[in-house]
């Protein structure tokens, strides 16, 4: 299996999905050689932290400068120089994973979104061994539409995916994307919709205490989690905290994460007169992110292109009520979450002034999504997963 | 001699438009969606008359002409007689035609549909004297049988229906209740002097309402003359066959040929000379109660509780129904016409049902019947307007 990141070292849901769904695999018997390319010297580490309870996962590293969730923006605007040190990255990450292929035993080759795509095609080349690629977002959704697409990225994807064997999308929301943009037909792809698994509580940091006496002294707090780029719809998020302010001053807005947006957005908080109203905490780990999750009375999610949304279902694994946008495959599976057009900011300030305002809402929700969260697990995903690949095998 | 006795319930709601919490003090129309929603009233009234009520009701009309033995009854719900008055008043002719036969029993309930009788005395008989009067003026009749909303029901309805004056009152024939009793029996409610209790057959009711087209049923599909055939080998004295108005083309499409097995009904049951058609008022006049029944606590028809749950069972709903009626006394203080029809509309008990997130996960859409997104967006548009209403009672006082 061929990836780019995995916890703790991770920046976004595609750690958190290769770990769900290999442990997942693991427990069903298949056997799992995750490679992964990453330049730190990662042997010890990973196998302690990941794996050390797990024999049958074998982490192999590859010397690698891979950044994962680099957008088209961010790799092209210096000139185009950078774009072809990732792009020969990408090929040499390919060329290992054949050498790889070459050494080891195994009867399906697997591959997470398009950084190692080329890996798993050259592993095919390799062995002939059957290839699954799993697709947890396209270069459409990392830009948030089509205009900007980077061609050599979407090329990568493509060709991906016509040498697959079997293509994995997260939701049905990216298969459509994937049949309409990249012509692939609809036969070959297969939903598997992600999960949670149960999470070991972090003992708790304290490092957010301003957030108890905030919520102490009788605000409400409403939390954005995740990159700060467009794709995850930032802007739009603090442009329905202005409309909820507008109304009601007790409400308090987290955003939590980083990313090439920013700047932008303080910029934007600062525009809309609602500074004093909207904390910016950076990119928060462990025990900060479950804390966070659980001082907040309402996670907002309101990508404008999102294929899955694996954050969403940790806030509600938590009894934290959520509003997620109906542009996300999440919104396919969970029912019990508020749902909303990523556009429709009134809308959007409307659910937030109801959650907030009308304590039965927010009770509701809490009692439903954590009882929901139990239902959709990597387990779920991972026996999909196992009957695929035992369909390639045979 | 053994009975058959029908009960069509006709109710539509005043379903709340998207009302978001910037309308609050700017819009007091809570119900006027014209989008292309289910939302639409008045959309919603116009199609169910196109597609039940009329070709029912005409075919109703066509079958007392044919069977003169025929009896039925009906349960109008107030907020459905308006909206049809206003909207599809050819309906409200057919509906007085067929009361004019005398064959027809209309049945008495609250005006606005609503579970008032377990939450304000009072305001359940205004809306049950507001419910005769409609009745008077519509029909010409006065109710002898009550039937409460949802066939909610316990031992204090039954009281305060034999206090009344009324004959008899209708209720769910669950199962745990009776235990080994039949609902095919009049029973007399506890506690009540002369009044008698008809209770719904639900499982026979159910294979018309719920099952008619269902593939995965083994009985499928339903013939009048199989369906003539159980009511014949039921034990007892009536079988009370209890269902929505719009189980007749709206819940069961014409193309599930539910149309036809009504029309051959009367004719297979009239082949079976040891039945009759009953109304509930000749039910109750022609047996003998057979068992004084307890309810202590509420019964309602709703899925397998039998309880008030669906309606009053999760936070959202306690909250908007304890909102809803804390704001009685301000009500009636404020003296505004306007305003009091609309907190009443706004009791009707389908608000409280949109809500339910009891089946909601199952992606069952046959439980969940509802014009919202989601039970949260119920909630949402409920408690927006609520906010509207309690700002104007306020500045009314």
């Amino acid at each position: 299996m061929f990836g780019w990141e995995f916890p703790p070292y991770n920046s976004g849901g595609l750690g958190v999905a290769c770990l769900g769904l290999t442990k997942a695999l693991s427990e069903l018997g298949v056997e799992v050689i995750f490679v992964m390319p990453k330049k730190l010297d990662i042997k010890t580490p990973w196998a302690r932290i990941v794996f050390a309870d797990d024999a049958r996962i074998d982490v192999r590293a590859v010397n690698s400068m891979l950044k994962p969730y680099v957008t088209s923006r961010s790799y092209t605007r210096d000139g185009g120089i950078y774009a072809d040190d990732l792009l020969g990255e990408v090929r040499r990450y390919a060329a290992l994973g054949g050498a790889i292929a070459r050494e080891e035993q195994f009867d399906v080759i697997y591959a997470h979104d398009w950084l190692s795509f080329g890996a798993g095609i050259e592993a095919k080349r390799a062995t002939g061994k059957p290839l699954i690629v799993h697709v947890h977002a396209t270069e459409f959704d990392r830009c948030g539409g089509p205009s900007g697409i980077n061609r050599e990225v979407y090329e990568i994807e493509k060709e991906g995916m016509e040498q697959a064997d079997v293509v994995i999308a997260v939701s049905e929301l990216t298969k459509n994307i994937i049949v309409r943009e990249y012509g692939i037909r609809p036969e070959k792809v297969r939903v598997v919709y992600n999960g949670i698994d149960e999470g070991t509580a972090p003992s708790s940091g304290g490092s957010l205490p301003r957030l108890r006496s905030l919520k102490a002294s009788g605000y409400r707090l409403v939390l954005f989690l995740g990159r700060v780029t467009l794709q995850k719809g930032p802007d739009h998020f603090l442009r329905a905290a202005k409309r909820v302010l507008d109304r009601n001053p007790h409400v308090l807005f987290i955003l939590s994460g980083a990313g090439d947006m920013d700047d932008q957005v303080m910029r934007l908080a600062a525009e809309l007169g609602i500074g004093g109203h909207v904390f910016f905490t950076g990119f928060l780990h462990g025990a900060d992110r479950h804390e966070v999750y659980k001082a907040a009375d309402l996670f907002v999610m309101p990508s404008v292109s999102e294929p899955f949304g694996i954050t969403a279902l940790e806030a509600m694994k938590l009894g934290t009520p959520v509003l997620i946008s109906k542009q996300s495959g999440v919104a396919e599976v969970v029912k019990h979450a508020l749902k909303v057009d990523f556009w429709d900011v009134d809308e959007m300030a409307n659910k937030i002034l109801s959650v907030v305002g009308y304590p039965g809402l927010r009770q509701a929700l809490a009692e439903n999504a954590a009882r929901e969260a139990e239902y959709l697990t990597w387990a779920q995903a991972a026996q999909k997963v196992n009957g695929i690949v035992h369909e390639l095998v045979q | 001699m053994k009975s058959v006795c029908f009960y069509f319930q006709v109710h539509q709601p005043y379903r709340v438009k998207r009302y978001r919490i910037f309308d609050v003090g700017n819009d007091a129309e809570y119900f006027n969606d014209r989008g292309e929603s289910n939302l639409n009233n008045r959309k919603i009234i116009e199609k169910v008359a196109r597609k039940s009520y009329i070709p029912t009701t005409q075919l109703l009309l066509e079958l007392l002409r044919r069977h003169p033995e025929m009896r039925i009854s009906f349960s109008f719900s107030g907020v459905a007689l308006e909206q049809l008055e206003r909207h599809a008043p050819e309906v409200i002719e057919l509906f007085k035609q067929i009361i004019d036969t005398g064959r027809a029993e209309v049945l008495g309930e609250t005006y606005y549909h609503t579970l008032a009788f377990f939450y304000s005395p009072a305001e359940f008989e205004s809306q049950v004297t507001k419910h005769r009067d409609i009745i008077r003026r519509l029909f010409g009749a006065r109710p002898r049988v009550f039937r409460n909303t949802e066939l909610s029901y316990r031992n204090d309805l039954g009281e305060w229906a034999d206090r009344a004056g009324y004959t008899g009152v209708i209720a769910e024939g669950w199962d745990p209740i009776l235990g080994w009793r039949s609902p095919n029996y009049v029973y007399k409610p506890k506690g009540a002097a002369n009044a008698r209790l008809l209770l719904k057959n639900y499982r026979l009711s159910d294979d018309v309402a719920f099952r008619f087209s269902s593939r995965d049923w083994s009985e499928w599909p339903l013939t009048s003359e199989k369906f003539a055939a159980w009511i014949g080998s039921a034990e007892g004295d009536t079988v009370n066959l209890f269902m929505d108005y719009e189980t007749f083309g709206e819940h069961q499409w014409e193309e599930t040929g539910i149309f036809n097995f009504l029309e051959k009904l009367p004719e297979e049951l009239a082949k079976n000379p040891g039945l009759d058609f009953k109304t509930p008022s000749e039910v109750i006049a022609t047996y003998e109660p057979r068992d004084e029944v307890d309810m202590p606590h509420i019964v309602t028809w709703a899925d397998t509780d039998r309880d008030l749950t669906a309606w009053t069972g999760n936070p959202m709903q306690k909250a908007a129904i304890e909102n809803i009626y804390a704001l009685e006394n301000d009500v009636h203080l404020a003296n505004d016409a306007k305003l009091l029809e609309d907190w009443r509309k706004l009791q009707t008990s389908d608000h409280f049902y949109y809500m339910c997130t009891k089946w909601f996960a199952d992606g069952d859409v046959h439980a969940y019947f509802s014009p919202y997104e989601s039970p949260y967006d119920a909630y949402i548009a409920y408690m927006n307007a609520l906010s509207d209403l309690r700002l104007r009672v306020g500045k009314r006082r």
